[in-house]
């Protein structure tokens, strides 16, 4: 069971939170001129590592907002947490 | 030393003390070189390795398999056997499956203790209830077996139901061809016959990497050495992206712990195979007599092969509710399966941009069932280069040309 700390509200239960996947996916552009290969990627390709992994969490059943987690994806352990918007910090293992 | 099972040298070897029966299978060391290799001692990988010997003829193969055979998803599922799905492609497919399934202890001379004993899906609300007919006409017009039921025929049909739960159950669909097998007899069903072929099922061994060169693959690198073979495939579910990335090819495919449980045994005492989406409820009563109870997938990324408490109160909820009676039963053991889950909730079967490299993934939460089918189809291709009819859909360039088959929001299944 994960204990995962909202920025915002502090260590909550996972029962609060909804995982919305991988972070720092940018959608390619401009429209008109992306490849079928670049949009499959956006849409489906995801890293998917047996690892650490950058993903989006929502606080659902408290403040609602959104920040980053890095987690390891085999221990489950949370290494950080940090907002929205920033950029790809280098491994935080 | 018997090698055959019949009733006949069961009597004898009671009479011998049980002291010539073979080894199901050869336990091997690699060679240098085989036709083929395929990646993955699972109920697919061993498949896949006995329909190459059987149905082309190709029997200088090597299974290999990083833990034990069927150790994997194939030791974790619920071992539900169904095909109760909606569109064209993934209902002949499956149902491709059933029918292997249906004449398979009798194919490898093994008993895999199929039982087809009913799979019930049920509906507790107007919505449910319109969605299950929907199914069902859907079934019957691809030519599968499928019952509609109003609440009063479920509970007549199925026993213990709670007969006032909070919510009523309206409705139910019934595919009487379904049921469970048991998994461990599918997976050294299929290496005992694949081995009798001469298939080399190679345990203790991991792939490390691929050779490649030019664009085709020429061999995989292992713990136990470098195997050369021009002509591989992979079934490894839950690792198909971490195992692609080695070979430079990349798959849509995100992995997620899949829970399941079972109760102490008890006595016969749930003759068939219920779901109720809306409550969270999957369960059966195995050979054993213990209660097999599926919960749904943590919905994170994950490696680990254990599930979260709270589905597992979910799931157990569910349970209590639908059988009140089952409310004192104690749990036994709790685990975990790393499925494979693709976008569009359909399998990915056929070629990769590597050549002679060949996947057999995304089963998502239902692989098991779709064992003799994904073995028939992947060896095909490895085989022939072309995909079997069955799976000329299930290509990963469906991904690029948008041509999905999605399956989940069709048919409510959960995974």
């Amino acid at each position: 069971m994960l204990l995962i700390d909202c920025p915002y509200c502090g260590p909550r239960s996972e029962v609060e939170f909804r995982c919305g996947g991988e972070s720092h996916i940018e959608r390619p552009g401009p429209h008109g001129e992306v490849s079928d290969e670049a949009w499959a990627d956006y849409l489906f390709y995801r890293t998917n590592p047996k690892a650490e992994h950058r993903e989006r969490w929502l606080h659902a059943a408290g403040c609602r907002r959104w920040f980053n987690v890095a987690r390891d994806t085999v221990s489950h352990r949370i290494l950080a947490v940090y907002p929205m918007g920033s950029a790809r910090p280098e491994s935080a293992a | 030393m018997t090698s055959r099972y019949s009733a006949l040298s069961l009597i004898r070897e009671g009479l011998n003390g049980q002291r010539g029966w073979a080894p199901a299978w050869r336990d091997a060391d690699p060679k240098a070189r085989y036709d083929a290799v395929v990646i993955g001692g699972g109920g697919h990988g061993l498949a896949t390795a006995y329909y190459l010997a059987r149905n082309h003829g190709i029997s200088n193969v090597a299974l290999i398999e990083r833990g034990w055979i069927g150790g994997g998803n194939t030791g974790r599922n619920t071992t539900i056997i169904r095909s109760n799905y909606f569109f064209p492609q993934t209902a002949a497919f499956f149902e491709f499956a059933l029918k292997l399934y249906e004449g398979l202890s009798r194919e490898l001379n093994y008993n895999i203790m199929f039982s087809q004993r009913g799979m019930w899906v049920l509906a507790h609300d107007r919505h449910g209830v319109e969605m299950l007919r929907r199914s069902a006409n859907a079934m019957l017009l691809n030519g599968i077996d499928a019952e509609f039921h109003d609440g009063q025929s479920v509970h007549r049909h199925i026993p213990g139901l709670n007969p006032a739960p909070r919510f009523p159950i309206l409705g139910g669909m019934n595919q009487p061809r379904g049921g469970s097998a048991r998994h461990d007899a599918v997976a050294w069903g299929y290496a005992r016959a694949a081995s009798a072929l001469g298939v080399d099922i190679i345990q203790n061994c991991e792939v490390t990497g691929f050779l490649i060169d030019g664009g085709h693959v020429r061999g995989v690198g292992t713990s136990r050495g470098t195997i050369r073979a021009d002509c591989v495939g992979m079934a490894v579910a839950g690792h198909s992206t971490e195992l692609g990335r080695k070979a430079g090819v990349r798959l849509p495919i995100s992995s997620y712990a899949l829970q399941a449980f079972v109760s102490e045994p008890v006595k016969p005492c749930l003759d068939t195979v219920v779901l109720s989406p809306a409550t969270g409820t999957y369960l059966s009563q195995s050979d054993k007599g213990e209660l097999v109870i599926g919960a749904g997938l943590d919905l994170f990324l994950s490696y680990a092969q254990r599930g979260s408490l709270p589905w597992m109160e979910r799931a157990a909820a569910g349970v209590v509710e639908l059988f009140p009676a089952f409310s004192r039963m104690r749990f036994l053991r709790q685990w975990a399966g790393i499925v494979d889950v693709t976008h569009d909730s359909t399998p990915i079967i056929g070629a990769t941009p590597l050549g002679g490299f060949y996947v057999n993934c995304g089963w998502g939460t239902g692989g098991f069932k779709a064992i003799p089918a994904g073995g028939w189809c992947l060896a095909h291709i490895m085989a022939t280069g072309t995909s079997h009819p069955l799976t000329a859909d299930f290509g990963l360039d469906r991904f690029t040309s948008g041509a999905l088959i999605d399956e989940a929001a069709a048919n409510g299944i959960a995974h």
